[in-house]
């Protein structure tokens, strides 16, 4: 007797503790088997361009912190190079290196939060307290230096708004060693658990090619084994004066491209943060971070494209102005709405229980996918 | 603990008004929701991990809405969202309350000019207990506003309605 099955579709989201914000997904199932994953976004959508077109330059900075805001200090990097790059300023030294210290601080504190809630997402709950135990650390850098954990609006156009505290440095440093043991650590607890290896690896496999053709970029590009970094391939304010390694996905767990892969190139990436870092505190020069500041910020009539490497992928920004002081429009290309495209790719033929983990090593922000 | 134990080494009995013992318990209990919508949620997480452990008060977020006391309304609510914010209410057993998290869901925070896709203020969809204010509100305070719920069910009575 043949047995009748029938398509059943079902909802994930936007209530669901595993989507890492307000996404709502629509499986497909035969079964238990996944057909088609479609996602349904715009449950934060906060109208970032709407905002845009009514604020001046630098009020827009507090907006961009808004948009991901596991790694606020980038999208305020990011943006700031774009209008330096309309105005046509250069910034002092001193700006740049403490914007790339930050920047990397920021890239391991966005990263924790992945690795964490990644490990809480397939069961392994005590990672995370370990990731956010770490986490705290950067974060009581940064509020050393301006006064708050998550949000910053520190990186300003042309300069930031406030010099480093008399500590920082040696503080820094103290974290930097206290650091790099810590991953060694979680290496034990995570990266080689049989279980953890066992949910993760041969799971949502992303080859290159797909890769490429769907946009992907970041920390999920390099572990499908494609070195593509923007801080190497297109360098923006100093990057060129370090010497730091690209990460890449080498499937020694399963295939290249898998969600264990995606995962560890995270855990390298921050390793290769510390070693950005603790180059940049040797050489950090003096100078004064406000100096380069334009009173009135009052671009000529052109347009910039202008792209970063925020912790998730490439952070782009186009930029169109009309020689007023708020911007005609500003346009940005976020990776992780285009990483959320993959999804149907990767979760085809997975069974329900792998969407967590696939969804998880994506790693996207819906502050960002929705904006 | 040690107060107590010696209390009940022998047969003692403890004397003292339903109102107390049901409020003792459902303020050292509330199980919150693990709901996060925006950037406030991970400023709830981090409330929730290491350093600032929000266990030690009792709370224990669940992912389902029928089994939590509490609802923390973590980030901005979109008018997409309020209707789905409204039935996840709904579904929450009684008593419930609610705590509003961050300016966006006080009143609308950054957004309340020209966000169009924002819901100024989640208290016009749900009823709030704590509004905590900040953009994003410190881990301590979101603490300050557990207490002042903790503080509110201690003076709640099964009778005479609080004020």
């Amino acid at each position: 007797m043949a047995l009748k099955t029938e398509q059943m579709v079902l909802n994930m989201g936007p209530q669901h503790p595993s989507t890492h914000g307000v996404l709502r997904l629509e499986l497909e199932l035969e079964g238990e088997i996944i057909t088609k994953v479609t996602p349904h976004i715009g449950y934060l959508h906060r109208c970032f361009e709407k905002h845009t077109e009514a604020m001046t330059y630098p009020q827009v900075i507090p907006y961009t912190d808004r948009m991901d805001y596991l790694a606020s200090m980038y999208n305020e990097f990011g943006y700031a190079v774009a209008v330096e790059r309309l105005l046509g300023i250069q910034v002092p030294e001193r700006v740049d290196f403490i914007r790339v210290i930050m920047g990397e601080f920021q890239r391991i504190a966005s990263h924790l939060v992945a690795i964490g809630t990644y490990g809480l997402d397939i069961g392994a709950f005590t990672p995370f307290l370990y990731c956010f135990r770490d986490r705290e650390r950067i974060l009581s850098l940064f509020e050393m230096t301006c006064g708050a954990r998550l949000l910053y609006n520190y990186i300003w156009v042309g300069g930031l708004s406030h010099d480093l505290h008399p500590d920082f440095v040696r503080s820094a440093k103290e974290f930097v060693t206290y650091f790099r043991p810590k991953i060694k650590e979680l290496n034990d607890l995570l990266t080689n658990n049989k279980i953890f290896i066992d949910r993760t690896a041969n799971i949502g496999i992303l080859p290159k090619e797909t890769a490429i053709n769907y946009g992907i970029s970041g920390p999920n590009l390099r572990a499908s084994g494609f070195k593509w970094d923007l801080r190497k391939d297109d360098p923006y304010s100093i990057y060129n004066k370090f010497d730091f390694d690209i990460p890449v996905g080498q499937g020694s767990m399963g295939t290249v491209g898998d969600c264990w892969d995606r995962y560890y190139v995270r855990i390298l990436e921050m390793e290769e943060s510390l070693k950005i870092i603790e180059q940049a505190l040797e050489i950090l020069p003096e100078g004064d971070v406000t100096s380069a500041i334009p009173k009135r910020i009052k671009p000529p009539v052109g347009q910039v494209y202008s792209r970063v490497e925020n912790p998730r992928g490439e952070l782009g920004y186009f930029i169109i102005s009309n020689g007023q002081v708020n911007p005609f429009r500003i346009k940005v290309r976020g990776p992780s709405f285009v990483h959320l495209g993959v999804m149907n790719e990767l979760c085809k033929g997975h069974m329900v229980a792998d969407i967590i983990a696939i969804l998880g090593s994506i790693d996207i922000v819906l502050g960002e996918v929705d904006r | 603990m040690g107060l107590l134990d010696k209390q009940f080494a022998t047969d003692s009995i403890v004397v003292t008004k339903v109102d107390d013992l049901l409020n003792w318990a459902r303020l050292s209990s509330l199980w919150q929701m693990g709901f996060g919508l925006a950037c406030c949620a991970i400023e709830m997480m981090a409330t929730s991990a290491s350093h600032y452990d929000f266990d030690r008060f009792g709370v224990i977020p669940r992912p389902s809405p029928r089994q939590s006391d509490v609802i923390i309304i973590s980030g901005t609510v979109t008018l997409k969202m309020a209707l789905r914010i409204k039935r996840l209410y709904e579904q929450m057993p009684d008593p419930k309350y609610v705590i509003s998290m961050g300016s966006c869901s006080n009143c609308g925070g950054p957004y309340w000019e020209h966000g169009y896709h924002v819901l100024k203020g989640v208290d016009r969809v749900i009823p709030v207990d704590v509004y905590v204010p900040g953009c994003p509100p410190r881990p301590e305070a979101l603490l300050e506003g557990l207490l002042k719920l903790q503080e509110k069910i201690r003076n709640e009575s099964l009778v005479k309605k609080s004020a």
